[in-house]
């Protein structure tokens, strides 16, 4: 038998060159085969090809001061309308020594959110009042009364319209969600067959033919001394189309409450409502928050819809500036790249918290 | 817990947004609605170079904006006190049946079927335009009917889709259309040569090929496929509503007619400003045809006060000095080689 | 029984408490609501449409459009009826949403590999992929690739493949095959080696289970399907005739056009599909246990067999049910078809509301077709899910 004590140990010697550091890294992550070369090169190659000019366009030959598209060369983008029409693309119509209060239900929005996703905080439950009175409080901000100026909601716009069609349509969705996927789970066969059919014929059609009955057809189906708003239309087409889908998220957490805590429930002695509203209900929203936020995504990026039927968020102030004669012809791209960068930033936040979220409850699961 | 709490403070939400929106409609004399509303609903385009579109401050202005103000000093005698609504072509007629505007001046043509079957009533012509072709000169085109074979951009949702289809087939020539949903984006197009021409109404026309880089390079074909009269729309059924709106545009025309300005307005408004006795009828310093409406004496004094007459309303928005640079044409007044003629004020 | 204290309104709280009794009533309550909320409209409907002087009904359908479409599957013209223009457009919504599935589904499963990928940059760029198209709305990437389309070359300055395809910015202007009578004959023969393949692989399956010996069905049904047919041309010759597309004075004449908006629809909605459907198939193949693939390595499969034998079908499982749904948007998503002027279904349907003003009718075509359309891909889909849910069982 052979023992090598410890002395004897060879010393430990620095990895290959090859497999550290920036050599190692590069040969590991791209050119680890033939195959994967080709592939990093080809890539290479496409990013070279559309980055730089791109770039070139965008900031470095772009024009950005002047007061009408005359400025601007055409070899590069024109941003000079900023300046000017910010305004528009965030606020719309709203007045402008009223800004004051949109910027104030967006600051108030960041904590009401903060109280209902995050758990923990200080101040929790003086913090989730404040989260379930903050719809109304922005509702008051917004459109006035009480003290404050009214503004009617025509002078709603820019991206401040898609904010509250958004949020307004996914806030409201939420009760009818749950009722709707309660019903769909109903033991009582006439409850489920009228949830089903109204979730499935809601979703089996786009939302642009909903907001088409919003403009067109829902007056016609009120007696004539009522008239509604057309964002109050919109947001009630825009509430139902979204309930349909929050129906379904919900009834995801609802399937993943084990049966035991229903059974425990009755065990007690709870009803159906107070079984639902006190043990199921807490838990499966709180599976079906990621759900929920990825719906929020989805109504979101489709209130840019409303620029089909005439109202104008930012899409449709990216139009009107496209339509003005002192920029007609040298904002084409500018403008709808704008927009996009502004829906990319806020989306992009909105599906990576979803996703960490998604992480972090599947971790507390096991 | 969480639900239920959800669930009443949404409905309250609800209802807070719905207060405000809810309001009476068309009971009555659409007069007296706008002035217990004090604020007059006016449909107009969701953009539109020179007739509808924003300012930098986000204002609304334009040709048929103006209209607007007309009608709104006349009869409230404040041209600010105007609610603007953005209508689409297909719910602006939606719009004016359902009540949701007063009056609908948003570029729209005069036809039989929809003055008699949609239940609306026109009040009259504001701009006479007509059917017609932009393309390059570069084409080597000089006549719409050599365009056998030609992509047609064109504009949906409008009467210019019938007349294209219709000019077509009767010459007996093929086409490809390609529709396009605005104004932007159908110039975008041409311009890209997606398409060989581009065709709309006339003035539209002229003002894109204004907007071009080079607007030599492009020429608006001779050929006028259609009359296009556009003007104001109100609904049926309230007569002295139509008569207020009609002749609120008559006066702006026979303003410019009798040469009454933004200008001299006041002074000619004043006892003895005018010797003229038709500017004296006009403005309200003799006889009594603003009662005659249910208006004040001075309704059209004011209309001119606001926006001037015609022409003014027209340089402004549409004329040589903008960029759109449209001509008179046919909108010139009958005495000046065109077509346009106000009714006596009599 | 009844014991003599128990009064009538006793007796109605016991009724109360009976929890079936309970039910029925909440339902007949439910119903008798929801007919009260129905007849509430319809008769408002009913009044506010006479009053305005407006004809309801779908009369109007058999009015001659007297407009014209530049994309149509079938003989359509400016005096053919609303009716027709309705079904050239459900036809090409049809057209694009399935030519889309298509697409998407290919970029999805591709997509879906690369961000798997252990190479960094091709799974970065799957990243930055999927995070642009599915962070930004559909209708700004329809107008993107629409204003891509646009700055291709002018029809003088075409692209042009072998002087039969061209390609500028009105479109492809292909040759468009005209089929001889003989032409029959081959079609037949195509259609005799689907039924052979199909019969064939039956056969090969159950000796497979019977005897464990493998045939090779992919390749003897290429030869089935496509040899036939390719060898028959031998002897009649090949019976179809182009017609190659000629430059007239504007415009390409001859061959069949395939219109930008068609190609920018179709891209927008594969790409910003195919960005959901990677995210599913990616989380349906790390869904496969580990255990599975290393058994499969550990019996000597080779890696193509492990990826279709073992992974696929069980990712498959978990993949097709969201799948479905991608399909469904992908579907009613091509709605958005009108901002650039696509001729599907909406905006046809929108002209035809423009001229004839029969909203209602108008919109209740919109629905009943989309819902069609829904719950045929649904059904399409169960059957596909079902299926592959009984190899489980096995």
């Amino acid at each position: 038998m052979f023992f090598r004590d410890q002395g004897e140990m060879l010393p430990e010697r620095p990895a290959p060159i090859t497999e550290v550091g920036i050599v190692g890294w590069l040969r590991i992550n791209l050119f680890s085969s033939y195959g994967n070369t080709a592939l990093t090169l080809v890539s290479a190659a496409l990013l070279a090809l559309i980055v730089p000019p791109f770039v070139a366009w965008g900031l470095i030959d772009a024009q950005f001061s002047g007061d009408t598209g005359a400025v601007c060369s055409g070899v590069g983008a024109c941003w000079a309308w900023l300046d000017q029409r910010l305004g528009q693309f965030f606020y719309g119509f709203y007045p402008a020594d009223a800004h004051w209060r949109v910027n104030v239900t967006a600051l108030l929005l960041v904590p009401a959110l903060l109280y209902v996703l995050v758990d923990n905080l200080p101040g929790a439950k003086f913090g989730r009042w404040f989260s379930y009175v903050y719809p109304l409080l922005a509702a008051y901000l917004l459109v006035g009364g009480f003290g404050l100026e009214v503004i009617s909601t025509d002078k709603f716009g820019g991206f401040m319209l898609n904010m509250v069609v958004g949020l307004t349509g996914i806030v409201l969705s939420l009760p009818v969600g749950i009722l709707l996927a309660l019903g769909r789970q109903s033991r009582l066969p006439v409850i489920r067959l009228l949830s089903i059919t109204f979730i499935e014929a809601v979703r089996g059609v786009p939302l642009i033919t909903l907001l088409f009955v919003a403009i067109v057809l829902l007056q016609l189906f009120l007696p004539p001394e009522v008239s509604l708003d057309q964002l109050l239309r919109v947001i009630i087409m825009v509430t139902l189309f979204a309930s349909a889908y929050m129906a379904e998220v919900v009834r995801g957490g609802l399937q993943a409450i084990p049966k035991g805590q229903i059974e425990g429930a009755q065990a007690v002695g709870l009803g159906y409502w107070q079984t639902m509203r006190l043990i199921v209900l807490p838990q499966a929203l709180r599976i079906s928050i990621p759900g929920i936020v990825n719906t929020f995504i989805g109504l979101f990026k489709d209130t840019t819809l409303v620029i089909i039927i005439g109202l104008f968020d930012l899409l449709g102030h990216a139009r009107l500036l496209q339509t003005n004669p002192d920029w007609i012809g040298d904002v084409d791209h500018e403008a709808y790249l704008f927009s996009a960068a502004v829906f990319f930033v806020i989306c992009f936040l909105m599906s990576r918290y979803s996703v960490s979220l998604e992480k972090q409850l599947s971790q507390d699961r096991h | 817990m969480i639900a239920t709490t959800r669930r009443v403070l949404s409905c309250a939400v609800l209802a807070a947004f719905a207060l405000p929106g809810i309001v009476g409609t068309a009971h009555g004399a659409t007069l007296d609605d706008v002035r217990a509303a004090d604020e007059l609903k006016c449909g107009i385009n969701t953009g539109l170079a020179g007739f509808a579109n924003t300012d930098d401050a986000g204002n609304w202005v334009g040709f048929d904006v103006d209209y607007c103000k007309a009608l709104a000093a006349a009869v409230l005698g404040d041209a600010s006190k105007i609610q603007y609504v953005s209508l689409t072509g297909k719910n602006r007629f939606p719009a004016l049946q359902a009540g949701e505007i007063e009056v609908l001046a948003r570029n729209t043509t005069w036809t039989f079927s929809r003055d008699v079957d949609l239940g609306l009533t026109f009040v009259g012509v504001n701009y006479y335009d007509g059917q017609g072709f932009l393309g390059p000169k570069s084409l080597g085109v000089s006549s719409a009917t050599e365009l056998d074979g030609a992509s047609v951009c064109i504009q949906t949702g409008t009467t210019t889709e019938l007349n294209l289809a219709d000019f077509f087939r009767t010459h007996n020539m093929a086409y490809e259309p390609v529709p396009i949903e605005t104004n932007s984006e159908a110039r975008a197009a041409y311009e890209a040569d997606r398409c060989d021409v581009y065709t709309s109404d006339a003035s539209g026309l002229a003002a894109t090929k204004a907007t071009f880089d080079n607007p030599d390079d492009h020429m608006v074909l001779p050929e006028i496929i259609s009359k296009e009269p556009l003007g104001p729309v109100v609904r049926q059924g309230d007569d002295q509503w139509a008569d207020i709106t009609r002749w609120v545009l008559n006066a702006l025309i026979s303003a410019e007619e009798l040469g009454v300005t933004q200008a001299n307005v006041e002074a000619l408004a004043q006892d003895g400003g005018s010797d003229n006795p038709e500017v004296q009828r006009l403005l309200g310093s003799e006889g009594s045809m603003g009662a005659m409406l249910g208006l004040d004496a001075d309704w059209a004094a004011r209309a001119i006060m606001a926006v001037g007459n015609y022409s003014e309303i027209f340089a402004r928005h549409l004329g040589p000095d903008t960029r759109l640079g449209l001509e008179r044409g046919l909108n010139a007044l009958y005495s000046a080689g065109g077509i346009l003629y106000s009714p006596p004020f009599r | 029984m009844a014991a003599p204290s128990s009064t009538r309104i006793e007796q109605l709280g016991y009724l109360w408490t009976d929890e079936r009794l309970r039910g029925i009533a909440f339902q007949v309550l439910a119903v008798a609501g929801l007919a009260l909320f129905f007849a509430f409209i319809i008769w408002n409907t009913a009044a506010n449409l006479k009053h305005a002087g407006l004809a309801s009904g779908y009369g109007f359908l058999l009015d001659p459009a007297s407009f014209d479409i530049n994309q149509r599957l079938i003989d359509y013209e400016s005096t053919s009826s609303y009716g027709r223009a309705f079904l050239v457009g459900g036809l090409n919504t049809v057209l694009v949403a399935s030519l889309g599935i298509a697409a998407a589904t290919f970029i999805g499963f591709v997509v879906g590999l690369m961000r798997l990928s252990n190479n960094f940059l091709v799974s970065r760029i799957a990243t930055v992929y999927v995070e642009l198209t599915r962070n930004v709305p559909l209708l700004l990437q329809i107008i993107f690739w629409w204003v891509v389309i646009l700055a291709l070359p002018r029809v003088r300055d075409s692209i042009s493949v072998a002087d039969v395809v061209f390609l500028n910015n009105r479109g492809i202007r292909m040759p468009q095959p005209i089929f001889e009578d003989a032409f029959q004959l081959i079609l037949a023969l195509f259609v005799a080696g689907c039924i052979g393949t199909f019969v064939l692989a039956r056969w090969a399956r159950k000796r497979h289970e019977l005897t464990g010996r493998t045939f090779p069905v992919g390749w003897s049904a290429i030869g089935l399907i496509f040899g036939l047919p390719a060898l028959s041309t031998l002897f009649v010759g090949l019976p179809v005739d182009l017609d190659i597309p000629l430059l007239g004075r504007f415009n390409f004449e001859g061959g069949f056009n395939v219109t930008p908006e068609l190609i920018a629809l179709w891209l927008a909605l594969s790409l910003y599909t195919g960005a959901f459907i990677s995210e599913v198939v990616r989380s349906g193949i790390l869904a496969v246990d580990k255990g599975q693939i290393e058994a499969a390595r550990a019996v000597g499969l080779p890696p193509g067999l492990r990826t279709r034998k073992i992974i696929l079908p069980q990712a498959l499982r978990v993949i097709i049910p969201p799948l479905t749904n991608q399909y469904l948007n992908l579907t009613k998503n091509s709605s958005l078809a009108v901002v650039i002027g696509y001729q599907d279904i909406v905006s046809i349907g929108e002209t035809v509301l423009n001229q004839s003003g029969q909203a209602l009718e108008v919109i209740s075509i919109y629905m009943a077709f989309y819902l069609t359309l829904s719950l045929l891909t649904s059904l399409m889909m169960n059957y596909y899910n079902k299926r592959t849910a009984l190899v489980r069982e096995r």
